[in-house]
């Protein structure tokens, strides 16, 4: 049914030609680099960051994120729209993180005796 | 809409091409499964309306009536979870949406038949889990389980969040299969900006749908770590921050506003055109407005949050950013006024709910300026006002918009006309009683009588009293109309394949539509309301 319908879509479609073969290597490597960064994330938290090892987790985490989208999931080598889907999810996540970081920060200062 | 048109195609159609319970309950038509989406809301509808009327019946005079403190805190918890999750998020977008959605772009279905039907089970189990949850244990945190209430109850909060979180999946992959199939199922001809306004609403939900549903699911599992595994999020006591999960629920919640309100607008630009037989003004305007108050809605939520310990500063933040949501509302209100201006309009049933939307939605708007100033929030935070607010807004709102859609596209669903004369009837009594109910509410806020009290002081009582014999004039409408569709599906005329006159698709093809919408895929050569 849907297929039918998809046939005769034409304005709408945004179709892309081939899919992009991803070489195993480079699978290999993202791979490599998302283990070191899983330590890397232990590592930090045994360093006892204080203010700043919230930051530094969710930064690893973004880049480990990025690392799965970009690869795995074969959005470096997708249609422009979808990329600007994705990037609309991180938007609104970084809207949620700051808004309330501002709420969070702000409201230490306005009550803080220190 | 210049097309080509459809043949007749006899008798045969949606509802009678395929027989038996199991022929609905495998169906993948999204005709059948907006149907499906109808009989579960409407069940939903009269389990909260009950709700509601228990409530106000206990609140008609002060001292206790018939409920407890207790279970009028529980009553209260059903009332508004079946409300919001199980009646108003879904009600337009699955029910409305999923039949038209298709017919209004040239489609012969959604873009994913098989996630349409699943869409609708997700939904069913998350409702029963969480109607049964409430009838068969006690749950008494509101619709908003805040915290650091919510991790201390010993009510069944888990398997209510748990119910949530599986309805808000639904709510996704709904989400997810409109935004495909207006990307890629729209027939030959359809540009975006030939597409009726209805789809274009339906568009802006659906991408708050996918964006901001998720945030919710995560922070109810947050919660729920939290309540059986003590991990310190949001409780103090446990290191947490119990604004945070406000901040959180509220980044859903306040977008869910707007998945209530979005798809309503979009009903009325079809009725103010259809009923003003004149092409709608500032189409553009209307479209782009629904993405801005889409993308505006995910900046304002912390207005939730004035007295809740946010910093003033946010605090000030959220203020100033939330008077940028009356900009595109207003486009579309001065926009259906300008549609109005000079039409040859026609106060038929659907027209009416829809002149009763811009009534109610105008004053519940009105009304929200001064719960998103500081100054007065801090005052009306928390009483009657706020209530009557957002009951202007959902229920003058959305739920008008329903009704007035569900009675314009009764001909085309059933193939069959209903009692007008009931059908006007049944306005009056919902109109009149919804005022009846709410407006002294704004009183009673301005006068501080606090929300969620089972209890009040003996100078409120004069007008409880009026707001519960509104309720019962609400009711009475509702009651009405349902009657009005059982005799309109036993007894009504034959309803012709376009009773009012619109220039939409779906009223091109014969009601009821056919199994597969259209007979001959249909060509677009002009815009959606090319009436003069």
């Amino acid at each position: 049914m849907a297929n039918t319908n998809s046939q005769h879509s034409g304005h709408g479609s945004s179709g892309h030609g081939g899919h992009h073969i991803i070489p195993f290597q480079i699978y290999i490597k993202v791979a490599a680099a998302l283990i070191v960064l899983t330590f890397a994330t232990v590592f930090f938290h045994w360093l006892h960051l204080g203010a700043l090892a919230a930051p530094v987790a969710f930064l690893i985490a973004a880049v480990k994120a990025a690392l799965v989208m970009l690869f795995f999931m074969g959005l470096k080598y997708d249609d422009k729209l979808n990329q600007v889907i994705f990037g609309c999810g991180f938007f609104f996540l970084l809207v949620l993180f700051g808004f309330s970081a501002l709420d969070i920060w702000t409201r230490i200062k306005e009550i803080s005796t220190l | 809409m210049g097309t080509t048109t459809a043949t007749h195609s006899g008798e045969i159609n949606y509802i009678n091409e395929f027989k038996g319970l199991k022929s609905w309950f495998t169906s993948l038509d999204h005709k059948r499964i907006g149907l499906m989406y109808m009989i579960s809301v409407m069940f939903f509808f009269l389990l909260g309306g009950l709700a509601a009327l228990l409530l106000r019946l206990e609140l008609l005079k002060p001292g206790g009536q018939f409920l407890t403190p207790d279970q009028y805190n529980q009553v209260l918890t059903y009332h508004g979870a079946i409300m919001v999750f199980m009646v108003i998020i879904p009600g337009i977008p699955a029910v409305l949406g999923n039949f038209f959605l298709p017919l209004h772009i040239g489609a012969k279905d959604v873009a994913f038949p098989r996630l349409n039907l699943a869409s609708w089970y997700v939904f069913m189990f998350g409702a029963l889990l969480a109607a049964s949850t409430m009838f068969t244990s006690k749950i008494d945190t509101g619709w908003t389980f805040y915290t650091p209430y919510s991790i201390k109850t010993g009510t069944a909060v888990v398997t209510m969040v748990l119910a949530a979180f599986i309805m808000g999946m639904s709510s996704i992959l709904t989400g997810l299969n409109f935004i495909v199939t207006v990307h890629k199922l729209r027939a030959p001809g359809m540009t975006m900006h030939r597409m009726p306004l209805f789809v274009w609403a339906l568009y802006s939900t659906a991408i708050l749908q996918v964006l901001a549903t998720p945030v919710l699911g995560i922070t109810l599992l947050l919660l729920v770590a939290e309540r059986t595994l003590g991990v310190g999020i949001f409780d103090p006591a446990l290191g947490g921050d119990p604004v945070l999960f406000q901040h959180f629920f509220w980044f859903y919640s306040h977008p869910a506003v707007y998945i209530m309100i979005l798809p309503a607008m979009g009903v009325v630009s079809e009725l103010i055109t259809t009923f003003s037989k004149k092409t709608i003004f500032g189409y553009t305007a209307i479209a782009y407005s629904s993405l801005g108050i889409a993308g505006v809605s995910f900046f304002v939520w912390g207005h939730h949050m004035f007295v809740s310990g946010q910093s003033e500063i946010a605090g000030i933040v959220f203020s100033f950013i939330t008077m940028l949501v009356g900009v595109p509302t207003a486009i579309k209100m001065f926009n259906w006024l300008a549609t109005l201006y000079k039409g040859s309009i026609s106060f038929q049933s659907p027209m009416l709910y829809a002149m009763g939307f811009m009534f109610l939605f105008a004053i519940g708007g009105v009304t929200g300026i001064m719960l998103a100033v500081l100054a007065t929030d801090v005052h009306f935070h928390d009483t009657y006002f706020v209530v009557a607010h957002f009951h202007y807004v959902m229920v003058g709102g959305t739920l008008m918009a329903l009704m007035g859609g569900f009675y314009y596209w009764f001909p085309k669903m059933f193939g069959k006309m209903y009692n007008e004369s009931l059908a006007r009837l049944t306005f009056i009594f919902i109109f009149v009683g919804f005022n009846v109910t709410f407006f002294p509410q704004f009183i009673l806020g301005a006068m501080g009588m606090p929300r969620r009290y089972f209890d009040y002081i003996p100078a409120y009582q004069s007008l409880n009293a009026i707001s519960t014999v509104g309720s019962w004039l609400i009711g009475t409408g509702f009651l009405l109309s349902l009657y009005v569709l059982v005799q309109g599906l036993r007894k009504g005329e034959k309803a012709p394949a376009n009773p009012w006159g619109s220039k939409t698709l779906e009223w091109t093809v014969p009601s009821p539509p056919i199994h597969t919408n259209f007979e001959v895929d249909p060509i677009v050569k002009a815009g959606p309301y090319e009436y003069k």
